[in-house]
């Protein structure tokens, strides 16, 4: 990471820093709002910013297309590609059972505000003590 | 080629395609047959691998022929093995007892999905164990987290909904950093095999993207895991799941989630990086030690007995953290026994638990007062898997207390080991909170306990039963987790 200093070092790394920025960005968002869609919103951001870091490093500078031909002798490497395929759907059903979940929250609480919902249930397993 | 070549894939293959059938079956009868006889082929299949691994070491299973570093890797070794035990051992306590327990917590036409979102969980948690590809770990946590909001969703109380989603951005956010640090772990080593991995990062040891992917991997697995600061997914997800769901997790998930953090920290990255590199051993002591305390002392004041032994749980994993901090034969031992002892006892717990909420319909302290007298076997029973928890004499949880202070005093450190002896009077506490409400209270005069089938009542009284008998007999449990800590330990050397 030495040569990461001075401006074509930096500029060398590039695509590091949107994933970087992407990745912390959608932290923030999962963390600072209490929206319940907006959260998943910043979940999915959050998990493509991870699909970048694993396919900006698979291409080579001047490789072609992984099939073999006579004519290159630099390839770019490919399972990057193949592995965040599988990363995409996993997040599709992830994001997919996430708002699936907000629908059924809006209809037991009649709200997708995290702060509201924690007001409608005011401490732990107190309804069966009042009976 | 016979079956028996091809077991390491047909273990998480089976419960993986007897997921969708139960769908297609949609008859909740129907479902439940292929459900428990999955369980049960599973369980005969671990112990069928185990007994390969026991003659003849490793078991290395090339999925679809690709050989080793190229294509993906199941490896069956003394470590996985006992995972998969584990794993499928409960599925096949818990699936039997889970009929008549969902059929008074979830609404019937949900129940074939149920063992849908149960199969799919174990193939996960099977996956896991087995595979010997970094990436393959990844895809098979999700598959077993999906199933596991899908699962703690069902539970009867709406806030059973909250604690899934909450769930599922802390589990997303773990899982995320973990794919982070295996993708850091590619780029360097050019490789996704665990092997092939450990022997390439020799090379590139210490390099900053190294450590890098350390520190993520520490902090996703250890969110999956429950670590004290990063537990507060977990007593909720418990507490509102169906009993039987809470059960199997309790037993289960968090257990592999260790099992994916002694793989990384002693397969790949090796002792020498982890606890040189990195203050890794003194940071994993301070939080062991603070999750033991805290969520003891958490314990002691809940109400509702299943928010009361998750939280246990989130100390008891503390034991399990703290064996391996010590770096030491002695102390991976008792981690690795905890896994198994603190799953068969957490889920004697919760099965029973599951019973109490069938038969007086909650377990809250105060609907369970006079427990000892209208219901004196469960009371009992929790009693006995209570002092597990504890680390009595004669019961699993004091095998593991044994080896714990034993690796403390092999490191001469006394305080310690009366560390983890005070953490045991604060377990006694919450146990003692039970104990009060159940026979030194009268009993409620509008209570009516319902009576519970024996399909219930077995798999809990199996499962006590294991407690003790573990407790006693230490033959099938300390040595093969002494030969999975001595493999992990001489790996690295």
């Amino acid at each position: 990471m030495s040569d990461a200093q001075g401006l074509p070092g930096l500029l060398g790394h590039f695509s590091y820093f949107v994933t970087i920025f992407l990745l912390v960005a959608g932290l923030f968002i999962v963390i600072a709002r209490g929206n319940l869609i907006k959260k998943l919103v910043g979940l999915s951001v959050f998990q493509t910013s991870v699909y970048l870091l694993y396919i900006a490093p698979g291409k080579l500078v001047g490789g072609t297309a992984p099939i073999i031909n006579p004519a290159y002798t630099v390839y770019s490497n490919p399972l990057p590609h193949v592995l965040i395929l599988t990363a995409i759907v996993v997040g599709v059903a992830t994001l997919a059972l996430g708002l699936a979940l907000v629908v059924r929250i809006r209809e037991a609480y009649g709200t997708i505000e995290e702060d509201e919902i924690l007001l409608q249930d005011p401490g732990a397993a107190t309804e069966d003590e009042v009976r | 080629m016979s079956v028996a070549a091809h077991l390491p894939a047909l273990q998480v293959v089976l419960p993986l395609l007897a997921a969708p059938l139960t769908v297609l079956l949609r008859r909740p009868g129907l479902a439940y047959a292929v459900a428990v006889a999955a369980s049960w082929c599973t369980l005969a299949i671990a112990a069928a691998l185990a007994m390969q691994v026991a003659g003849s070491g490793v078991v290395s299973y090339a999925i679809g022929n690709w050989p080793a570093p190229i294509g993906i890797e199941y490896r069956v070794d003394a470590l996985s093995s006992f995972m998969l035990l584990l794993v499928s051992g409960m599925a096949s306590v818990v699936l039997p007892y889970a009929r008549a327990s969902i059929e008074r917590e979830i609404p019937a036409p949900q129940h074939y999905l149920f063992y849908t979102m149960f199969l799919l969980c174990v193939a996960g948690l099977l996956g896991i164990s087995i595979t010997g590809d970094a990436f393959n770990i990844f895809v098979f946590l999700e598959i077993s987290s999906l199933s596991t909001y899908v699962l703690i969703a069902l539970g009867r109380d709406r806030r059973a909904l909250v604690a899934a989603y909450q769930y599922l951005i802390m589990g997303t956010i773990g899982a995320t950093f973990i794919v982070i640090g295996i993708g850091l772990l590619y780029l360097m080593t050019g490789t996704l095999n665990l092997a092939d991995m450990g022997l390439r990062i020799g090379a590139v040891s210490g390099t900053r993207p190294v450590l890098a992917a350390l520190a993520f991997l520490t902090v996703g697995v250890s969110l999956k895991l429950a670590l004290f600061p990063l537990h507060h997914w977990l007593p909720n997800a418990y507490a509102y799941a169906p009993s039987a769901v809470s059960a199997f997790l309790a037993a289960t998930a968090t257990k592999v989630a260790v099992y994916v953090l002694l793989r990384f920290y002693f397969g790949v990255f090796g002792e020498s990086q982890v606890f040189g590199r990195l203050p890794m051993a003194q940071m994993m002591l301070v939080l062991a030690l603070a999750g033991m305390f805290v969520a003891s002392t958490v314990a002691i004041f809940q109400t509702d007995l299943k928010r009361l032994f998750a939280y246990s749980s989130v100390s008891q994993i503390g034991y399990i953290i703290l064996g391996l901090s010590y770096d030491s034969a002695t102390g991976l031992t008792a981690s690795i026994v905890h896994l198994f002892n603190h799953g068969i006892t957490k889920g004697a717990v919760f099965l029973l638990l599951g019973i109490v909420v069938a038969s007086v319909g909650g377990v809250t302290l105060l609907r369970v007062q006079g427990l000892g007298r209208l219901m004196p076997w469960t009371s009992a029973g929790i009693v006995l898997a209570g002092l597990s928890l504890i680390g009595v004499p004669g019961t699993a949880g004091f095998v593991t207390k044994w080896y714990l202070v034993l690796a403390a005093l092999e490191k001469d450190q006394w305080w310690l080991a009366f560390l983890i002896v005070l953490s045991s009077l604060l377990s006694l506490v919450y146990v003692w909170r039970f104990v009060e409400a159940a026979y030194f209270r009268e009993p409620r005069k509008d209570l009516v306990p319902a009576r519970v089938p024996p399909s219930m009542a077995l798999p809990a009284a199996v499962l006590v039963a294991a407690v003790i008998v573990f407790g006693l007999d230490t033959t099938y449990t300390v040595d093969p987790a002494l030969r999975a800590a001595e493999m992990l330990l001489g790996r690295a050397r």
